[in-house]
């Protein structure tokens, strides 16, 4: 058997009837890390004697019934802007180069609890700022099925890593798309839950009031068992939610007769590929096949997202940021003169490009003059956009669209213009403002062999309705794709 | 000076707040640790930390907001203060700015026989910052987190004081009122109390104010005092000079009684405060309102009626009683313990104010247990010892608050009442002194007094001085 191409649930089930141990699954992860990882540059961290250690103890506690879950002894990659005891935690960033944090992320510790393996920390966009993985510190991590395009960002090392068999699984954060978009450019299923469905204890904040960790796998029902096991309120982050079900693998269900799927036609205008356009609307006929409901709707403020996204994660990020000084922990400069050169020299050597644009733009908007025309004006925006979210779903069980306008753009392409990498997160920062679940699904593959995405989307703490969805779409999957991306050139 | 000034006073108070542990995390607010220890990931501000916020702190700032007639902000909220220095982990302060929990109260203070009432703008909650510490040694700054993170109430009132006598006045009536609530010890010399007097003067009849400082660094009541005289007379040269006062913060040197500017108002700092998104919104429903409304306990005022008509000591003792809250506690307790009223006011009015000013210290710092000075007042009333020999022993529980019945029996302190010991020692008191006992005989009533000195130094002063006086006379008139 080919263990790589395997999803987690079949691994996890293998391993748990002794067809195959937890050894052996972390071995054939390093082997493919060994293999593809110097091209790729999927991790920030790769811990493999720790990662086999821990399989070693972990196929035991199987062996002895201690560990039922369906997870256990699978290995998993962790973003690196999740808190890890004992492991380098960068946010891919030279301000955290030195991080070793004391402490675990909650959403990791309960896959730890579950009997996963953790491999070690992907490469990420510098604090998650970006949707190419090019604003890394520790250099860009390039799409497996393209080596010259990127994998999405910012969660691209974990999108990547999934596609290439580097790991069965992974954690990724999911701000404005960093999950999804990624999952798309990756032909991997990346999934953002509601806000307040998985602890942020432990993450890394970025935008506090739209972050949130969700599971990138290879299929659905991976992502549902995923969620499934890091769900949990947590009494370590005041904004989670008590979720009254979280039962979401009774949602892998191949029936969506009746269901209602509503299409944003502001979804489908300008700067929409047409190869992506092709393959989304493919994907809602298979749906409408199957019994679903499947119409065209005006979503309305579309246009407005973007400029509202930015100013308010930027804002949060620009104070968020603002704890890494030099002064307790990470990267500081050797010389300096004073505590305002050190802070100042410190921040403008520890900071890529792109954070200190954002952190700029942040303090900006919140500065005494434009705090009400900027950021209040953008948190009226959010409302409103969640009523007009609110009023779809009165119509709709699932919105369903394009995760991102194209396929993986080519490497280089969007860091000389951050206007046009904005414009990128179109279809999935809406889905943050209004705190909506969100999965991207591959349906298709362009005529260069760039995976394609298509978005499902659902009312708060619908997850399982998405899920659905999705998972019944999953199963009339026909293109001819290779179930494993091995790295390649274009010619 | 031949015009007339009116100065203009509000104040910035804020208050530690008494709650175990800090405002978003689990660690102890225990005052004096070895540093860093009292630390987590929240008040060190560590990566991905997020602040969970204390119920206790909110009851806090309720109880006072509610026994200082404030409107109680039902839906209220935290914000961030965004600033960067080394003893502010996250570069932000977790802090209220639109909408403070607390707001339109007020507290009636007098002065001069005169009430008036200072309104209080706003109560809001937030944390406080560590400490740095110089080494000189290394020369270099330390942090020390574990006061990073202890709740605080910044209470702002109006403009309404206009003299420092007004000030203490304010002051002390809410510190009182914080006191009895139990929500802080507010000791200013420890810091769990910090003034900052806001402060203007105009000339007498003007409808506006005029530009107003801002004082910080007031550590004492009397360097509050001071450093308004200080600020009203440097603002009135100015104005008199025909200069202007400058809209700035000032430190108060209480050592060289003179201010200095520390910031002005062109470089102040913008804050860039928005909603704190790492906390939900704080909603305080009238059943928990009134659960804290119910528990409030009961304040000075309230007191001072009860005193009056349960225990009928003079208003004077009242007023210095419930002028402490452990002062009332202290008399209360006592008299739990079965002493008499009356009783416990005179030891506490009398020998224990006096030693508190012998040592300089303040009603709250007084350690003794209401069960021992119970005791030596039973021991007083059983007639064990007799009054001198008591103060004497309460001096010793004043200072390490010793059991009186032990330390009497110990040493030997107890009243001679055995009539037969007393009666030898007067004996040999009166053969040995003949010439005052003719004296006495001859209508000399001073002798007797000199008889009664000479029996009192043969029993080290345990004798009980009725006894004495009775059969000394006996025996003189049968001589």
């Amino acid at each position: 058997m080919d263990m790589r191409t395997m999803t987690a649930l079949e691994l996890g089930r293998k391993i748990r009837a002794g067809e195959c141990t937890a050894v052996d699954a972390v071995n054939a992860s390093l082997g493919q890390i060994s293999a593809l990882e110097q091209e790729l540059n999927c991790y920030v961290t790769v811990e493999p004697e720790k990662a086999i250690e821990r399989a070693e103890e972990v196929q035991k506690k199987i062996e002895a019934g201690e560990l039922t879950g369906p997870l256990a002894g699978v290995p998993v990659a962790i973003k690196d802007n999740m808190c890890t005891t004992g492991t380098l935690t960068s946010c891919s960033s030279k301000i955290l180069s030195n991080f070793v944090p004391t402490y675990t992320a909650t959403a990791v510790k309960r896959l730890e609890d579950a009997g996963a393996v953790i491999l070690g920390k992907t490469n990420m966009d510098e604090f998650a700022m970006g949707s190419t993985t090019e604003t890394s510190y520790y250099g860009a991590t390039k799409n497996p099925w393209n080596l010259d395009r990127v994998p999405g960002g910012s969660s691209g090392g974990s999108a990547a890593a999934v596609a290439a068999g580097e790991c069965f699984y992974a954690l990724g954060s999911d701000t404005g798309g960093s999950i999804r978009q990624p999952a798309s450019f990756c032909g991997v299923t990346g999934m953002k839950p509601t806000y307040g469905t998985v602890s942020r204890y432990g993450l890394i904040a970025y935008g506090s009031s739209l972050d949130q960790i969700g599971p990138i796998a290879r299929d659905v029902s991976d992502c549902a068992a995923i969620l499934e096991t890091i769900v949990a309120h947590d009494i370590k982050d005041s904004t989670s939610v008590d979720v009254a079900e979280t039962d979401y693998t009774s949602a892998l269900v191949d029936d969506v007769a009746g269901m209602r799927i509503g299409i944003p036609r502001d979804y489908l205008g300008d700067g929409l590929d047409p190869e992506v356009k092709a393959a989304v609307l493919a994907a809602a006929d298979e749906l409408a096949k199957k019994g679903a409901n499947v119409e065209e709707f005006d979503l309305n403020l579309v246009e407005y997202a973007i400029p509202a996204y930015y100013i308010i994660a930027s804002a949060e990020a620009s104070s968020n940021l603002s704890r890494f000084d030099g002064v307790k922990y990470g990267f500081r400069v050797p010389e300096f003169d004073g505590l305002h050169d050190m802070y100042k020299k410190t921040r403008s050597k520890g900071f890529g490009a792109e954070v200190k644009r954002r952190i700029m733009l942040g303090s900006f908007v919140l500065s005494s003059g434009y705090y009400d025309a900027y950021y209040v004006k953008a948190l009226k925006v959010k409302a409103l956009i969640k009523q007009a979210f609110d009023r779809a779903f009165e119509q709709y069980d699932v919105i369903l669209g394009p995760t991102a306008p194209t396929t993986a753009l080519k490497l280089g392409d969007n860091l000389s213009d951050p206007i046009r990498m904005y414009l990128g997160d179109i279809y999935t920062v809406s889905v943050n403002l209004a705190g909506l679940p969100g999965i991207s699904v591959p349906c298709g593959c362009s005529a260069e062999g760039l995976p394609i995405g298509v978005q499902l989307i659902g009312d708060s703490f619908q997850e399982k309705k998405i899920i659905r969805a999705a998972y019944a779409y999953e199963k009339t999957r026909t293109w001819g794709q290779p179930e494993l991306a091995e790295g390649r050139h274009s010619k | 000076m031949s015009k007339q000034y009116e100065t203009v006073i509000g104040l910035e108070v804020h208050v530690e707040l008494a709650s175990k542990t800090k405002i978003f995390c689990g660690c102890s607010t225990e005052f004096g640790g070895e540093p860093n220890t009292h630390t987590c990931p929240v008040c060190t501000g560590m990566p991905g930390s997020l602040p969970v916020l204390n119920k206790q702190v909110v009851e806090y700032a309720i109880a006072v907001g509610l026994a200082t007639n404030c409107t109680i902000t039902q839906n209220c909220k935290f914000d961030r203060k965004n600033y960067f220095y080394p003893d502010n982990p996250q570069n932000y302060q977790i802090s209220q700015l639109y909408y403070p929990i607390c707001r339109n109260g007020g507290i009636e203070i007098e002065t001069g026989g005169i009430k008036k009432t200072i309104g209080i703008h706003e109560i809001h909650m937030e944390e406080d910052a560590g400490k740095l510490v110089h080494d000189p040694w290394e020369d270099c700054t330390l942090v020390d987190f574990n006061r990073s993170g202890v709740p605080l109430i910044e209470i702002v009132s109006e403009p309404d004081m206009r003299s420092a006598e007004e000030v203490i006045a304010y002051l002390e009536k809410l510190r009182l009122i914080i006191q009895y609530l139990g929500a802080s010890d507010c000791k200013l010399n420890e810091g769990s109390m910090r003034a900052d007097v806001n402060l203007s003067v105009r000339e007498m009849g003007a409808a506006e104010f005029g530009t107003r400082t801002e004082m910080k660094n007031l550590n004492s009541f009397k360097a509050i005092a001071r450093a308004i005289d200080g600020e009203r007379k440097r603002q009135i040269e100015l104005l008199e000079m025909g200069k202007s006062v400058i809209q700035e913060t000032r430190r108060w040197d209480d050592n060289k009684e003179y201010s200095y500017a520390m910031r002005s108002k062109e470089d102040a700092q913008d804050y860039r405060y928005f909603p704190e998104p790492d906390l939900v919104p704080i909603i305080i429903s009238d059943e928990w309102l009134e659960r804290v409304r119910a528990a409030q306990p009961e304040l000075r005022d309230e007191k001072k009626i009860r005193y009056k008509a349960e225990y009928d000591i003079p208003d004077y003792d009242i007023d210095i009683i419930t002028g402490s809250k452990h002062l009332a506690d202290l008399f209360e307790d006592t008299i739990a313990c079965g002493s008499d009223p009356k009783e416990v006011s005179n030891w506490l009015m009398g020998e224990t104010m006096k030693l508190v000013k012998e040592k300089e210290i303040e009603p709250e710092d007084i350690t003794f247990s209401p069960e021992n000075l119970a005791k030596l007042i039973a021991l007083i009333k059983e007639g064990s010892i007799n009054r001198s020999v008591a103060k004497d022993v309460f001096q010793r529980i004043f200072e390490s608050d010793i059991d009186p019945e032990s330390y009497v029996e110990e040493h030997g302190l107890k009243t001679v009442n055995d009539e037969g010991a007393l009666r030898t020692a007067i004996e040999a008191v009166v053969a040995a002194n003949p010439q005052s006992v003719e004296d006495y005989k001859g209508g000399k009533t001073k002798a007797m007094g000199f008889l009664v000195g000479q029996t009192m130094k043969a029993m080290q002063g345990k004798a009980d001085p009725g006894m004495v006086n009775r059969i000394l006379k006996e025996i003189l008139e049968q001589a």
